[in-house]
């Protein structure tokens, strides 16, 4: 079986989920990139495994982002990727935790327990309010 | 302690996956140690990742054994493509679920590290891809790429150690790629956490020449050779020429073959070549090697045996014209699927390379006799002494093989006729050396065997004729002048010719004269006893006339004395 030829079901399924919570295409997405920090758009993923404290300790630290951040424009999906292991491919995940800033452009990755709180708003682009 | 060390060693009697490649098995005798982890390092572009690909591939397709190729560094569509040039369908092997294929990126630019983290991910990865195919074996190449990708080196460390663990625990046949470091077998010292099979691939080139070698740098619990093995990798994927055959254990054949020419297997003791031994035919040029060769291959064909031609000066038709003119009809054995002859200049490859292709053509053609002509092309892609040694190579597998192998040599004009430039000499169980002498205003071929092992042979020079029916040998004229050949020694057989005749009739007259003189002996006899025949008789008359006398004179006295009763 060819890995990445595969489209799993549950792949499918998330990416027209993902769709219609993205609201639109590609050019749309880059539009509102343009439109500024406030009115941008976050779609979040973080890969875990299980309920590990590590993982426990990222979804902490990642919702308290978002709430004090990104309140009412983020779209955060959690993966337990022992539950669905193909989406670790699909996404390229080596390591746990993983959060993926799938919008806005570009893409990055975060890996580790998010404890660094100050890389991930810098990795994210976040302007901290004073 | 030692003795201890020894004796946990056999116990642990490494069990072994085969990986199918060509000669890898025969060297580590019997492939990698299953269910463990094994090492393949190297030089960039040694070919770590091709081995690994056709361990996996052979897996799948010989051994029923699923596999699992992680790739940090070549994306599947480079790889599909890799492989394909080495005759794997790798999407083939997917489709079927063979085969599963993950291609692991880890761009240093798009991560932020900001926590603890651990290497679970992969770890989730591996077990899926293992569980969708049914993994036995597993490929990751090069791992060590995280080590770029990721900063925090300490926690790859362990993890990578868990890791190894944890494919051991699963049972999986693993082979790990590492890029040689400086002073290293890997940059990053993977070598510590596999230490049951380390194997090192090296790419060098000599003289412009590029080998490629494989060395056994460690295999726990076997026995295992630490020579560098010669490899090559081409359209038939990889392959390492085993060197199992320098033991000299080969069983020498009694069986005797013809040379093809037959006053030739008259010199040999009657009867021709050993069968399994090396022929090496000598000479300048135009001295009758290939045609000598050609007679060999031929007698080969005739037999019904197969025969393996490669010509390094001439093609294959051209072979075929040329052998024609001397009544060689080579074609036909061609056509017969008897005769296979190749046709190619040496130094299009390596040397290695060259006598490796060699080899595996001629394993997979399975010939009875070999010819290679002429060897001595092979020095100008190697030195001497590399020459030599895979000559050697080739020679003992090709004996073990019970093959008969015909090498030409061409030796430069100037040079002694009998320093043959690659040295080969000493292998060579039969050595023909044919010259060839000027005298007398032309240029004759003349052929002797300077050596013939467990043979008694002929010392004699003889003049090699290349005649439209073949190859014939004549005795040579050896005269005050020195040996004679060509229209020198017509000649001389011209002389011989009329002093015979010569002699021949002085003996006849001296016959003549004998059964004359005799004649006349006996004339002389007959006369003789004629005569006396005639005397014989008249004596005898005489005789009797005497005797008659006498007695007549007895009886008168008689009667006169019983005529005068006289008393006696």
């Amino acid at each position: 079986m060819c890995g990445r030829c595969d489209r799993s079901p549950g792949k499918e399924k998330r990416e027209t989920m993902a769709k219609k919570n993205d609201s639109g295409s590609k050019t749309e997405e880059f539009e509102k990139a343009l439109q500024g920090d406030q009115a941008k758009r976050y779609v979040l993923r973080l890969y875990v495994t299980g309920s590990t404290p590590r993982s426990a300790r990222a979804i902490r630290n990642l919702r308290k982002i978002c709430e004090e951040h990104l309140q009412g424009r983020y779209e955060l999906e959690v993966i337990d990727i022992y539950q669905q292991p193909e989406l670790a491919q699909d996404a390229d995940i080596v390591v746990t935790p993983t959060l993926v800033k799938r919008l806005p452009l570009p893409l990055r990755k975060f890996i580790g327990d998010l404890s660094d709180m100050e890389q991930v708003l810098k990795g994210m682009d976040i302007t901290l309010k004073s | 302690m030692q003795q201890g060390k020894q004796r946990a060693y056999e116990e642990l009697r490494l069990e072994k996956s085969p990986t199918g490649i060509r000669g890898f098995d025969e060297i580590t005798q019997g492939g990698l140690p299953r269910g463990r982890t094994a090492l393949v390092t190297g030089g960039p572009g040694t070919g770590k990742t091709m081995l690994a690909m056709e361990f996996l591939v052979k897996g799948a397709t010989e051994f029923g054994e699923p596999g699992v190729f992680v790739s940090f560094e070549e994306t599947q569509d480079e790889l599909i493509a890799n492989s394909a040039s080495l005759g794997f369908s790798l999407p083939d092997l997917c489709d079927s679920n063979r085969m599963y294929m993950d291609y692991v990126r880890v761009e240093r630019s798009e991560i932020e590290e900001t926590g603890e983290y651990d290497l679970e991910g992969l770890f989730v990865r591996l077990s899926h891809a293992i569980n969708t195919v049914g993994a036995k074996r597993l490929v990751l190449d090069t791992i060590e790429t995280l080590f770029s990708g990721l900063s925090n080196a300490s926690i790859l460390r362990a993890e990578l150690r868990r890791l190894f663990r944890w494919l051991k625990d699963k049972g999986m046949t693993t082979i790990v790629t590492g890029e040689r470091g400086a002073n290293s077998l890997t940059r990053e010292g993977l070598e510590e956490y596999v230490s049951d099979c380390v194997i090192l691939l090296d790419h060098r080139v000599t003289e412009q020449v590029s080998t490629r070698r494989l060395r056994v740098v460690k295999y726990r619990g076997t026995e295992h050779g630490t020579n560098e093995y010669p490899f090559l990798i081409s359209e038939r994927g990889f392959m390492v020429l085993p060197i199992t055959s320098m033991k000299l254990d080969y069983a020498a054949a009694e069986e005797r073959i013809s040379s093809g020419i037959p006053r030739l297997d008259a010199m040999l003791g009657g009867k021709g070549f050993y069968r399994g031994s090396l022929v090496l035919v000598s000479g300048t040029a135009g001295t009758g090697k290939t045609s000598t060769a050609a007679a060999f291959a031929d007698a080969a064909c005739r037999r019904g045996e197969r025969c393996m031609y490669f010509a390094f000066e001439e093609s294959a038709q051209q072979v075929i014209r040329n052998m024609r003119s001397i009544g060689l009809d080579l074609s036909r054995w061609v056509k017969k699927g008897l005769l296979k002859i190749v046709g190619q200049r040496p130094t299009v490859h390596g040397l290695e390379h060259h006598l490796m292709t060699l080899q595996f053509m001629i394993d997979d053609y399975d010939p009875a006799a070999v010819v290679v002509d002429p060897v001595t092309n092979l020095t100008q892609v190697g030195t001497i002494t590399d020459v030599r040694a895979t000559l050697a190579r080739l020679v003992d597998h090709l004996k073990g093989r019970k093959v008969t192998i015909l090498f030409t040599s061409l030796t430069p004009g100037s040079a002694d006729a009998e320093m043959t430039d690659v040295g080969i000499s000493s292998l060579a169980d039969t050595w023909l050396k044919l010259q060839n002498l000027e005298s007398g205003g032309e240029r004759n071929r003349a052929i002797t065997i300077l050596k013939s092992r467990g043979m008694a042979h002929s010392n004699q020079v003889r003049e090699f004729l290349l005649t439209g029916e073949g190859i014939d040998l004549v005795d040579v004229y050896v005269g005050p002048e020195g040996v004679l050949t060509g229209s020198a020694r017509v000649s001389r057989e011209a002389d011989e010719k009329a002093r015979e005749a010569a002699l021949r009739l002085e003996i006849d007259r001296l016959e003549a004269d004998r059964r004359k003189r005799r004649a006349l002996l006996e004339e002389q006899i007959a006369r003789l006893r004629s005569e006396f025949e005639g005397e014989e008789k008249e004596l005898e008359g005489r005789i009797h006339l005497e005797t008659l006398k006498m007695e007549t004179m007895f009886q008168k006295r008689k009667e006169m004395g019983i005529s005068r009763k006289a008393d006696t």
